[in-house]
């Protein structure tokens, strides 16, 4: 196992288009680390580049001690794992796991102890006779996964591995991943466009956008206290309010006036955008000295409720227990009850405080 | 071309996989790429010798086709043998070979217009409805085509005799589609079965009937693809030798390339008419292909290409 | 106007039967969502209710007209796919136009009809591009556009939020229940994604394997699943199921746990059963010293807003939800307080629901 190293990545396409800008990350030995982005955001890109199957315009890449720079693919002792699976259609699932052995020459009993001993990790003894047009999303993945343990390499790189699967199973997927990870302790760089993916699996995320950096952390600190109005606007869901406020009496307050609770050292009267989770505000009957709002729409949604409401001609998403029951177009009041929220400069659209 | 096929499958599929596949490697970049001019060089000049010759041939006055050694520059030019080809020699009326060349036109044409249009529908059937063994009929219409023309030609001509098809355009128009609708089937059902269908679904909603949803909506989708397979039609069309010299007698229904191969033969061989109406004979086709490239290459993308 | 009442659909695709007796009775003016996984024969249903699919057999009236062997031109139904299905040659406002052209509308109300649609959907900026032009949430406006052009019978819609980005179907999701909300018309929405059932429709029919399981309102489905497919199914993260075997006053689990028994439960004999805890009914804060399940920690999956903490319980691995701020480390010990109140339990062989 080893770390990865990226200093100043850069990638052009002879078109001219920069799908990568001068990137800096640096994956720790161990690591499960997730690059997120909505797509063309060079997240793709930054991983075929670590494989190898991109050659970067600048910056180096660095696996373990070793300069991968101009190693091809093969040489860099890495498996990747892509969103279409890659298995051989003519090969059974246990002649799929074992080919990147057998490409290294080794010894036909080594071959099968170490096939047997993947499959049993990823519970896939029952399906080693079938072949993939036999095997449903799920295992075919699974199939796809063993294919890269195997080969015991410095590190996994996964593309988007559980998009084409189904909503149930790519939970369960998740879970597994991220439980196999820990075990063996395996540095992983994994790609998605799914911020839901990124939060559960990550040790840490780091979030691109147009081939820049904006963000990189642990999920909670991604959650808590989005560095960019991108990053807000792109994790979480519904996504965080985001609402322009002014500071007055040692008070945020929006235009509709919503009160919040200031961070420490903001400069008064400045125009700033302040970022409020759903959870972090409730509804009440109106009066209660909150501030008053009108229910938009209530989204049920069995273990919490979603409401939009509108407060002072501003839309808020706000996160209810189940329970609750406020109809469509009823008067309510609207109150921040959690810790103060980031605040964003508009203009440069970075985090203040 | 290639900048064409690129740009195609950019249009389709935006995003990574294409910009991906363009960044190659640059290492080693001028060693590489003389070997590759060297190599390309040695290539096309490996190819295109003999269209280049039989090219100066036909420009050649008969003393310069005969001498030796071969005149590769330096020779007068003269349309003498191009003239040869269309008019009558020593008359004024149309040559042989002009009416050969007429031949040839207007069978491959309307061949080609009926494979097309015959293909087209049936693929279209073939692709959209649930019919009842459809994939051994499929199998069916492409096992004809596993016959050569030379072997079913004696039937052929046994059964043009009884129905007077024999020696007549017709005759050669209606074999020539039967040859290349398998092919045209095929290659359409391909092209349709990349079409969603939910196209005319929606366009029946909307208020059409199937047969207005699939011209209105389906058909000018399939323009590339039909461009495509018409080409590749035309083409088995044009060339075809075996079941023109069995089914014409006359001039006057013969196409142009058993005309040709007759040229060859007797005592003296004139090499210069010869590579003159061979010339002629090339030029149709390549125009043809030339004018519908861009669908051509659509056309053959889009079967590759991800939608 | 604008009932849809299907009765005994039948529909096979060669070995495949893709609708095993589906009946479906849509009010008029419903947002009424068809439910289930990939292959369960959703989009068959819609289809055969728009006439673009020849049933086997069964019936499907439009208030009240039988218009089993209706032509799709006639039954007045307007269709939203998954794919769009907008015609690249033409702009948006040609797609749009589309339905009023092939009824022969003079032009004038034609562009007026679009113009109006335009303004409802807010892609007045969009008439003119054409589909290529556009994202992929533009060309869903534009599709739901052509549908709502006209004032159809009612508007089926197939999937047609499953090819947006998370972001926007939540606002698409929005939207479309103001919309439904603002044309007062019968929708009926087949979709495999829960969120989106639950959070917009009236009425949810959940189908499984060409078979209705269950309909009801959105709490309905989620609090009383009939069966242990529907919980299942039904609820992100799904329902822990359980094995287990009714003891004396116990319930006991294979991998050696035990729960009191719900009073509610109480008339079943030995026979092997299935607990049914949403993730959020269990909790790994102390409740309840009876009610709790011993486990290790086999992996946590921070949300943001809260944290799943996985717990194997000794081969089953079970899901619970915890406040964002949970932390531990893989293998270590747990403990999960089970809210029993708010249990199911189903019989583990026909998976239906034992009843409270």
């Amino acid at each position: 196992m080893a770390g990865i190293e990226i200093t100043g990545l850069h990638k052009r396409f002879p078109d001219g288009t920069v799908a990568v800008e001068r990137l800096d990350l640096s994956i720790a030995d161990g690591e499960l680390f997730v690059m997120l982005g909505p797509s063309g955001c060079g997240k793709t890109t930054t991983l075929r580049a670590i494989a190898g199957l991109e050659r970067q315009t600048e910056g180096h890449i660095d696996i373990g001690e070793t300069r991968v720079d101009d190693l091809p693919p093969a040489d860099r002792d890495i498996a990747m794992v892509f969103q279409f699976y890659a298995l051989y259609p003519h090969m059974r699932t246990r002649d799929n796991i074992a080919f990147p052995l057998r490409a290294e020459g080794l010894p036909e009993a080594t071959v099968r102890e170490r096939v047997d001993e993947a499959a049993r990790m990823l519970q896939l003894e029952a399906l080693l006779d079938r072949r993939p047009s036999r095997l449903s999303g799920g295992e075919q993945q699974r199939v796809a996964l063993a294919r890269a343990l195997v080969r015991q390499p410095q590190a996994f790189l996964m593309d988007e591995p559980l998009t084409n699967l189904d909503a149930e199973i790519r939970a369960d997927m998740r879970t597994e991943i991220k439980h196999l990870q820990s075990r063996l302790g395996t540095t992983m760089a994994y790609v998605t466009h799914d911020q839901l993916e990124a939060m559960s699996l990550g040790h840490r995320i780091a979030i691109l956008n147009k081939g820049r950096l904006e963000q990189v952390g642990t999920p909670m600190e991604v959650y808590d206290r989005p560095a960019t109005l991108f990053c807000a606007r792109f994790i979480g869901s519904p996504p965080m309010n985001l609402v322009p406020v002014s500071l007055d009496d040692g008070a945020l307050r929006t235009t509709g006036g919503l009160a919040l609770e200031p961070p420490e050292g903001i400069a008064r009267g400045r125009e700033v955008v302040a970022g409020v989770r759903p959870e972090a505000l409730e509804l009440v009957a109106s009066g209660d000295g909150a501030t008053p709002a009108r229910v938009v729409s209530e989204e049920v949604l069995g273990d919490e409720v979603i409401y939009v409401v509108d407060a002072g001609g501003h839309d808020l998403h706000v996160r209810m227990p189940p329970a609750s029951r406020f109809a469509a177009g009823a008067a309510v009041g609207v109150r921040h009850t959690g810790a103060p929220p980031p605040l964003y400069d508009p203009d440069t659209e970075l985090v203040l405080a | 071309m290639a900048l064409q096929v690129d740009d195609a499958v950019m249009g389709e599929a935006p995003g990574h996989p294409a910009a991906a596949r363009r960044g190659a490697p640059r290492r080693r970049r001028s060693l590489r790429s003389w070997i590759e001019i060297v190599l390309l060089a040695v290539l096309l000049v490996v190819m295109l010798f003999p269209v280049v010759w039989m090219l100066e041939t036909s420009l050649k006055a008969n003393r310069d086709v005969y001498a030796v050694p071969a005149k590769f520059i330096g020779f007068d030019i003269t349309f003498h043998h191009y003239k040869d080809v269309f008019v009558q020699r020593g008359g004024s009326g149309a040559s042989d070979l002009a009416v050969n060349f007429k031949n040839s036109v207007i069978v491959s044409f309307f061949s080609t217009v009926l494979a097309t249009v015959l293909g087209v529908m049936a693929a279209w059937a073939y692709s959209r409805f649930n019919i009842k063994a459809k994939k051994d009929q499929l199998f069916f219409i492409l096992s004809t085509r596993f016959m050569p023309p030379v072997v079913v030609v004696i039937p052929i001509f046994l059964m043009y005799r009884d129905l007077d098809l024999i020696d007549t355009k017709l005759g050669l128009v209606l074999i020539y589609a039967a040859f290349n609708l398998p092919f045209t089937i095929w290659m359409m059902k391909g092209f349709i079965d990349e079409i969603p269908s939910e196209y005319e679904d929606a366009a029946m909603l909307d208020g059409y009937s199937r047969l207005e949803a699939f011209f209105r909506v389906t058909l000018p989708l399939l323009v590339p693809g039909i461009a495509a397979t018409a080409v590749f039609a035309l083409i088995f069309s044009w060339n075809e030798f075996v079941l023109s010299i069995f089914l014409t007698s006359s001039e006057s229904a013969r196409t142009a390339p058993p005309a040709i191969a007759g040229l060859i033969g007797g005592t003296t061989v004139d090499w210069g008419l010869v590579a003159a109406s061979a010339m002629t004979f090339a030029l149709p086709v390549l125009l043809f292909a030339f004018l519908v490239r861009k669908h051509l290459v659509a056309g053959v993308t889009l079967g590759a290409v991800r939608r | 106007m604008g009932a849809i009442h299907a009765k005994g659909m039948r529909k096979a695709f060669g070995d495949v039967q893709a609708l095993d007796g589906v009946a479906l009775d849509v009010p008029d003016g419903a947002f009424f969502v068809v439910l289930g996984p990939s292959g369960a024969g959703k989009t068959t249903t819609l289809r055969a209710i728009a006439g673009l699919e020849k049933l086997d057999a069964g019936s499907v009236h439009l208030d009240g007209l039988d218009a089993t062997r209706a032509a799709p031109a006639a039954r007045d139904l307007a269709m939203v796919f998954q794919n769009y299905a907008l015609f690249p040659k033409k702009t948006a406002a040609e797609n749009i136009a589309s339905p009023l052209r092939a009824r022969k509308l003079p032009a004038n109300e034609i562009t007026a009809a679009t113009q109006r649609v335009a303004e409802l959907l807010h892609i007045e900026r969009l008439l003119q591009r054409r589909p290529a032009q556009m994202s992929g949430g533009e060309m869903q406006r534009v599709a739901l556009a052509r549908a709502l052009v006209r004032e159809p019978r009612a508007f089926l819609m197939d999937e047609p939020l499953t090819n947006l980005d998370l972001k926007l179907r939540v606002e698409m999701r929005t939207e479309l229940t103001r919309i439904h909300r603002s044309l007062g018309r019968t929708f009926l929405y087949v979709t495999n994604d829960q969120v989106e059932a639950l959070s917009m429709a009236d009425q949810i029919a959940v189908l499984r394997a060409g078979a209705v399981q269950q309909v009801g309102v959105p709490r309905e489905i989620y609090e009383r699943p009939v069966n242990r497919w529907v919980a299942g199914f039904v609820g992100s993260p799904r329902m822990n199921l359980l094995p287990c075997r009714p003891e004396g006053r116990e319930l006991v689990g294979e991998h050696g746990w035990s729960l009191p028994r719900p009073p509610w439960a109480m008339g079943e004999s030995g026979r092997p059963l299935l607990l049914g805890l949403r993730a959020e009914d269990l909790s790994l804060e102390r409740r309840d010293e009876h009610a709790t399940l011993g486990g290790r920690l086999y992996a946590l999956e921070p949300l943001g807003d809260r944290t799943l903490v996985d717990v194997d319980l000794g081969g089953t691995v079970i899901k619970v939800k915890a406040r964002p701020s949970v932390t531990g480390r893989p293998g270590e010990s747990l403990s999960v307080a089970v809210d029993l109140d708010r249990a199911h339990l189903f019989d583990a062989e026909t998976g239906d629901a034992i009843p409270r």
